[in-house]
């Protein structure tokens, strides 16, 4: 039993390991060239985990799909979409017409995968390029200039007891998550379905409703973070998800999760978020140029992949 | 013939598809079916073809290649800076950039075999990798690659011919009937006939089949699996090498494109589902490939000729993605066990 958690939990602990190295990294960067140590002032990290959240919302929903050994990559124009309709409605139906988009979406790709029997990879990615259309002819290839709402601005801005509100947020539905996939006979089900979809169906789980119920939820958080997104910068505009589907996915399999499904934590994904939002924020410190970034990133996950398998 | 499409199933499709969509595409057009426009369609369908073909080696057997488009921005680049000079210079960065685009694909392959990643993250992340030596090479688009290349690579036969004095500039009687063929495509479907066709015949290639129906019989039976699975990377590396040899030859330039490497994965992959491959490997093949590239091809022609709100064009090519993938799935509602559709 001890060895199975300590397999289990060993990429949470490699991934707090690599984002104290990248920390302390960052740190002696910042000491030799400036003096100072921004990395590890409080502020600074919290505001880092504000911004983190955005991509730990995309994570989330992602990892209830690839826990069943799917993928969902309409996220980029779920996201954008979402936020899109959030700003172009306005006022106190803002943040539900966002929500009811990704449910829209999420019924859609479910229906697609689980009764189609399409292939997720392309059905979801046929699913981003008919929301790219929509959002194209609706906006003519333009940002739209339609504002947030007030709410939307308080929910990625604002801050409660010192805290930023967007961290919050992320923690309580964090919480909600780990429950969700540790306590409920859908989590169970999940991960059920992963391991070896025809078990799952001769044990008597309904695998239909639950791949439909975790696209649903994918849907549901990228729609969350669209609205986070544009609150955060005022306003939505073309393309605003495009930087948040790799990350995401790598996010989940750093965490540890397994790409074929049926195997992953929750603490891990979260480790993986943080990982990658510190690393992208040390390299934006050190000014590093794009081309370097790309290489980094990508040794960073196949080190950190082949560690793993050791 | 007609025996021969039945064993192909997924092929003669596709096929008919194209070939349906592609005469009413001549006959709804101005000026009817030109050399000119064949020309003009087929520069604009080879990049996407190249790609769809390596893609559909690593999925055959059961893999998957997101890094294809990213290796077509590499060697791109690579061909920007090194396809110009004297003619043997000129053959010389050709034939790098090609080795580049394979060593790249077996690079990739052995992150897959050897280190035993997900083939969908380790090329996910070798992806990256190669955008940043791209942008590494091309900070800004630009290059120098042969005028003269680029001019006889992008028409017809004849052209060809005419810009090397070859066949008496394109005169002599063998080279007639072929005249009028477009360039792009006979190094398409050569490459195709040339690589592709022994390669499936060997037994490596045979193997890269067995791998994707079933991995452990693969390896029970002794089949070199490994040596199949390296092989299929490195092909795609190759196949992708030469999709981005031939854009920077068309467009004479190199581009560090992140956008358009996303965009020719992507598509690559719609165009291996149109063409009848399986996603789970074993069944369908790179010619069936080509022809999905050039159908998600000429879908793109008719927004031309039909005079179709360009703000409306992403919208319908998303739907026929989606119906085309969805038309595949009807068999799903004649499963009498729903067992057989669960893995």
């Amino acid at each position: 039993m001890n060895r199975v958690l300590s397999t289990l939990d060993r990429p949470v602990w490699i991934a707090f390991a690599l984002t104290l190295a990248i920390l302390c990294i960052g740190t002696v960067y910042t000491l030799t060239t400036t003096g100072t140590a921004p990395l590890l002032q409080p502020g600074y990290l919290l505001q880092q985990l504000q911004i983190g959240a955005f991509l730990g919302l995309c994570a989330m929903g992602m990892m209830l799909v690839i826990l069943l050994g799917e993928i969902d990559l309409s996220l980029p124009w779920t996201l954008t979409a979402a936020a899109m309709v959030a700003t172009a409605i306005g006022g106190p139906l803002a943040i539900p017409a966002a929500l009811a988009v990704g449910l829209v979406v999420g019924l859609l790709n479910g229906f697609g995968v689980s009764v189609l029997r399409v292939p997720s990879m392309i059905f979801t990615l046929g699913m981003d390029t008919v929301l790219r259309g929509l959002m194209v002819a609706q906006t003519g290839g333009y940002a739209p200039q339609d504002q947030a709402t007030p709410i939307m601005l308080w929910l990625a801005k604002g801050r409660v007891l010192g805290l930023p509100v967007a961290l919050v947020l992320w923690v309580l539905l964090s919480i909600g998550m780990v429950f969700l996939l540790n306590r409920t006979v859908f989590g169970r089900a999940l991960y059920a379905i992963g391991s070896k979809e025809r078990a799952a169906y001769l044990s008597g789980i309904r695998t239909r409703r639950v791949v439909v119920a975790a696209f649903v939820l994918s849907s549901l958080c990228a729609a969350m973070a669209g609205v986070l997104l544009a609150g955060y910068s005022a306003k939505a505009y073309q393309g605003m998800g495009n930087a948040f589907l790799m990350p995401a996915i790598a996010a989940v399999v750093l965490g540890g999760t397994n790409i074929l499904g049926g195997q992953g934590r929750y603490s891990g994904t979260l480790a993986g978020v943080i990982l990658i939002v510190l690393l992208n924020s040390v390299l934006s410190i050190m000014q590093m140029p794009e081309a370097w970034r790309q290489i980094i990133y990508g040794l960073v996950i196949i080190g950190m992949l082949l560690i793993y398998r050791r | 013939m007609i025996l021969w499409l039945r064993r192909n199933p997924g092929l003669a499709g596709i096929l008919v598809l194209f070939a349906g969509l592609y005469l009413i595409y001549h006959m709804l057009h101005p000026r009817g079916f030109t050399s000119a426009v064949l020309i003009q369609n087929a520069n604009e369908s080879v990049a996407i073809a190249f790609v769809a073909m390596a893609q559909t080696v690593p999925v055959l057997a059961r893999g998957l290649d997101l890094s294809v488009g990213a290796v077509m921005t590499l060697t791109g680049c690579i061909a920007s800076v090194l396809v110009s000079g004297t003619p043997l210079e000129i053959l010389g960065g050709m034939a790098l950039t090609l080795i580049a685009g394979a060593a790249f694909g077996l690079i990739n392959g052995l992150i897959v075999v050897q280190g035993r990643i997900p083939p969908i993250m380790a090329t996910l992340a070798s992806g990256a990798i190669a955008i940043g030596l791209a942008l590494l090479i091309r900070p800004q688009p630009g290059g120098e690659v042969d005028g003269d290349l680029g001019w006889a690579l992008t028409n017809s036969v004849w052209d060809f011919c005419d810009t090397y004095g070859l066949a008496q500039g394109g005169a002599a009687w063998w080279v007639r009937p072929f005249a009028d063929l477009p360039v792009p495509l006979i190094l398409l479907f050569g490459t195709a006939c040339l690589v592709w066709l022994p390669f499936k015949r060997t037994l490596t290639g045979r193997t890269v089949y067995a791998v994707g129906s079933a991995e452990a019989a693969a390896l029970a039976s002794g089949l070199p699996v490994r040596r199949a699975q390296l092989s299929a990377y490195l092909l795609a590396g190759f196949f992708a090498g030469c999709a981005g040899l031939y854009l920077a030859i068309q467009t004479s330039t190199g581009n560090a494109d992140t956008v358009q490497a996303g965009a020719y994965t992507l598509n690559s992959i719609a165009a291996v589902v149109l063409g009848g491959t399986a996603l789970m490997g074993g069944r369908g093949g790179v010619i069936a490939s080509i022809l999905g590239a050039f159908v998600l091809r000429v879908i793109s022609f008719y927004f031309r000729i039909l005079d179709i709100d360009p703000l409306l064009q992403p919208l319908i090519e998303g739907l026929v993605l989606l119906l085309a993938v969805s038309a595949g799935a009807f068999a799903a509602f004649n499963v009498r066990n729903r067992l057989e559709l669960m893995r």
